[in-house]
C-alpha cells in the first residue's frame, strides 16, 4: 500500500515530464519561453556551483530566522502568560507586524540595514513572517492547560515556575509543533520575498538568482532554482513533521494509530 | 475501622457560604463537623454546590462567609477529580509521582513511593504506561495512586467514579474501602449515586439544589468490612431507601428537613 502511494505520484510526474519534453521538441518552443526538461538539467549541471552557493545562502538565513522566530515566539508567549499587562501592551504590535505585507516593509528595512548588509534585512523580514504563528499558537497552548490539573498543582503548593514548566509548556508543545510546521515554510517564503524586494545583494540567494535569471531570460536557470526551492520547502516540512512525531508519538492523540 | 464517637474532630465548617463573582450562589450556610476516620458522602442533584464545597475545604476557593477550621492543623490532603485528570505526556509512574516532584522529593525516593502507590491500587507493573494506553478505570486508579502517594490524612473525592461502568465502579468502591481501612483515612466523597453513598459512608449529607444547603444527615453503620455481598442485603436496601427518600425530599422541598440521623440501621 505504502509503495503504491509512493509510486502513483512518481509515475504521474514521469509522464508529465516526458510529455513536456515531447511538446517542446515537437513544436520547437523557444527556450526563453519554456525550456525542455533536458535543457533544465543541462543548465542545472552547468550552473551547479553557483546554485549550490545560492541555496546555502538562502538556507542559512532561513534556518537562523526560523530558530530566532521559535525562540522569541515562545519567550514572548511565556511572558504573555505570566503577565496580562505585557500581553495587552505588546500583542497589538505583534498583530500589526503580522498583518502588514512583508513586501511592503521590505524596502524600508533594506534602507535601514544598508545595502552592504542585505542579509540582515533578509533575516529580519523572514523573522517577521515566521514569528507570529509561533507566538499566537504557543500563547494559546499555554492557556489551554487543564483547569483541574492547575488546581491540583496549587493544592500541592506548586510554584508559578513549576506550573509553567511542568504543566503549561508540555500542554503547549503540540500547539508549538503545529506552528513550527507553518513557520518553517513561511520563513523560506519570507527570505525569498525579501530577496525579491531588496532587489540586490552582496550575497546571492535563490530569490535573487531567480530575479537575475529572469532579467536575462535564462528561463532554464529559473526552473532549476525553483526546483531547488520546492525541495527545500518539502525538506523543511518533513524535518518538522519528523520532529513532531518524535516528541508526540508516545502520548498525543494526534499520533495515535486507530484500528478501524 | 469503626469511627468512635470520641474520634478527634479533623475539620469544622462553620456556616460557610460561597457566592461567585458572577452572582451565582453555590452553597449557603453549610455546617460540618468531620471526625477522623469517617467516610462522609455529599449527595445531591447536579449543580448543588457539592464540588464547590470540596474546593472550599481544599483551600482552592475562599468562602464568602463562614470559616473552615482545622482543629488539629491542616492535614495533608489528597484530591481525586471526576475525570482522571492525568498529564497525558507523562507515564503512570510520573503521574503518580507528581505531588512528590512538586515537593522536591529526591527522584529515587519519589519513584519508589509512586511505584508502591500504583501497586496499592492494583497497577503494579503499569508504571511506564501512558494514560492513553490505559482504560478509564485504570486511569482513575492512577489518579487515586497520585492522591495517596504523599500519605494524606484526608481524601477529597469529587464524583470520582461517575463516568465509569457499574462493575468497574463497584470494584473501585471496594478498593477504596480497603485503602481507607488500611491507612486510617478520612474521606469526603461527593457523588450523585444513592447506592454508592450508602455503600461507602458512615454518614450521608443530602444537599438541596442550588444554592446548596444540607437538607438531611443520615447516619449509617460503618462501612468497615463491607464486601460485594453487602449490596444484596435487605439492610443495604433499607439504608439506600432512606437516602433516596431524603434526596427526593431535598429536591422537592428545597427546605431543610428534620432527619438528623435519628434512625440507626
Amino acid at each position: 500500500m505504502d509503495v503504491v502511494r509512493l509510486l502513483i505520484p512518481l509515475i504521474l510526474s514521469a509522464v508529465v515530464i516526458a510529455l513536456w519534453e515531447l511538446f517542446v521538441r515537437h513544436y520547437g518552443v523557444p527556450k526563453f519561453v519554456l525550456p525542455a526538461p533536458s535543457a533544465i538539467v543541462t543548465d542545472f549541471m552547468h550552473e551547479f556551483p553557483r546554485l549550490i552557493s545560492a541555496t546555502w545562502t538562502t538556507l542559512r538565513i532561513v534556518l537562523i530566522a526560523f530558530a530566532l522566530a521559535v525562540m522569541s515566539g515562545v519567550l514572548l508567549a511565556v511572558l504573555f502568560s505570566l503577565s496580562r499587562t505585557v500581553e495587552f501592551a505588546l500583542y497589538p504590535y505583534a498583530v500589526v507586524l503580522q498583518v502588514t505585507p512583508v513586501v511592503a516593509i521590505a524596502p524600508l528595512i533594506v534602507i535601514w540595514t544598508g545595502y552592504e548588509h542585505v542579509e540582515r534585512a533578509l533575516l529580519l523580514l523572514a523573522w517577521i513572517v515566521a514569528f507570529f504563528p509561533i507566538l499566537s499558537n504557543t500563547a494559546l497552548g499555554l492557556k489551554s492547560a487543564d483547569h483541574n490539573l492547575i488546581d491540583l498543582f496549587r493544592l500541592y503548593g506548586a510554584s508559578r515556575w513549576q506550573i509553567l514548566t511542568r504543566l503549561q509548556l508540555p500542554t503547549a508543545l503540540p500547539y508549538l509543533l503545529g506552528a513550527m510546521k507553518i513557520s518553517g515554510g513561511l520563513s523560506l517564503i519570507g527570505v525569498i520575498v525579501a530577496e525579491f524586494a531588496a532587489g540586490t545583494g552582496t550575497d546571492t540567494g535563490l530569490g535573487w538568482t531567480i530575479v537575475e535569471a529572469g532579467n536575462r531570460l535564462r528561463i532554464a536557470t529559473m526552473f532549476a532554482a525553483l526546483a531547488i526551492l520546492s525541495v527545500l520547502g518539502i525538506a523543511i516540512f518533513f524535518a518538522l513533521t519528523a520532529l513532531e512525531w518524535l516528541l508526540l508519538h508516545r502520548w498525543h492523540e494526534s499520533a495515535v494509530r486507530r484500528e478501524i | 475501622m469503626p469511627v468512635r464517637e470520641s474520634a478527634a474532630s479533623l475539620l469544622k465548617l462553620c456556616e460557610i457560604s460561597k457566592t461567585f463573582d458572577n452572582g451565582l450562589e453555590a452553597i449557603r450556610r453549610v455546617d460540618l463537623d468531620l471526625r477522623e476516620g469517617e467516610v462522609v458522602s455529599l449527595v445531591g442533584p447536579s449543580g448543588c454546590g457539592k464540588s464547590t464545597a470540596l474546593r472550599l475545604i481544599a483551600g482552592l476557593l475562599q468562602p464568602t462567609r463562614g470559616t473552615v477550621e482545622w482543629p488539629g492543623g491542616k492535614p495533608e490532603i489528597g484530591f481525586v477529580f471526576q475525570e482522571p485528570t492525568l498529564m497525558p505526556w507523562a507515564d503512570a509512574l510520573a503521574n503518580a509521582r507528581l505531588p512528590l516532584d512538586l515537593a522536591h522529593v529526591r527522584r529515587a525516593d519519589a519513584d519508589e513511593h509512586a511505584a508502591w502507590a500504583l501497586a496499592r491500587v492494583g497497577l503494579a507493573g503499569f508504571g511506564s504506561a501512558f494514560p492513553r494506553e490505559l482504560s478509564g478505570g485504570m486511569k482513575m486508579r492512577v489518579s487515586i495512586a497520585r492522591a495517596l502517594v504523599a500519605g494524606p490524612k484526608l481524601l477529597l473525592m469529587d464524583e470520582p467514579f461517575a463516568a465509569l461502568d457499574e462493575l468497574t465502579r463497584q470494584s473501585l468502591n471496594d478498593d477504596l474501602l480497603k485503602l481507607w481501612a488500611e491507612d486510617g483515612l478520612t474521606v469526603i466523597f461527593v457523588t450523585h449515586s444513592v447506592y454508592e453513598s450508602t455503600y461507602l459512608s458512615s454518614r450521608v449529607l443530602v444537599m438541596t439544589p442550588r444554592p446548596g444547603r444540607i437538607a438531611a444527615e443520615i447516619s449509617l453503620p460503618s462501612p468497615a468490612g463491607h464486601s460485594a455481598d453487602h449490596r444484596l442485603t435487605p439492610e443495604f436496601a433499607e439504608n439506600a431507601r432512606r437516602v433516596s427518600g431524603a434526596l427526593r425530599g431535598a429536591i422537592e422541598n428545597g427546605e431543610p428537613q428534620k432527619w438528623s440521623g435519628a434512625i440507626n440501621g
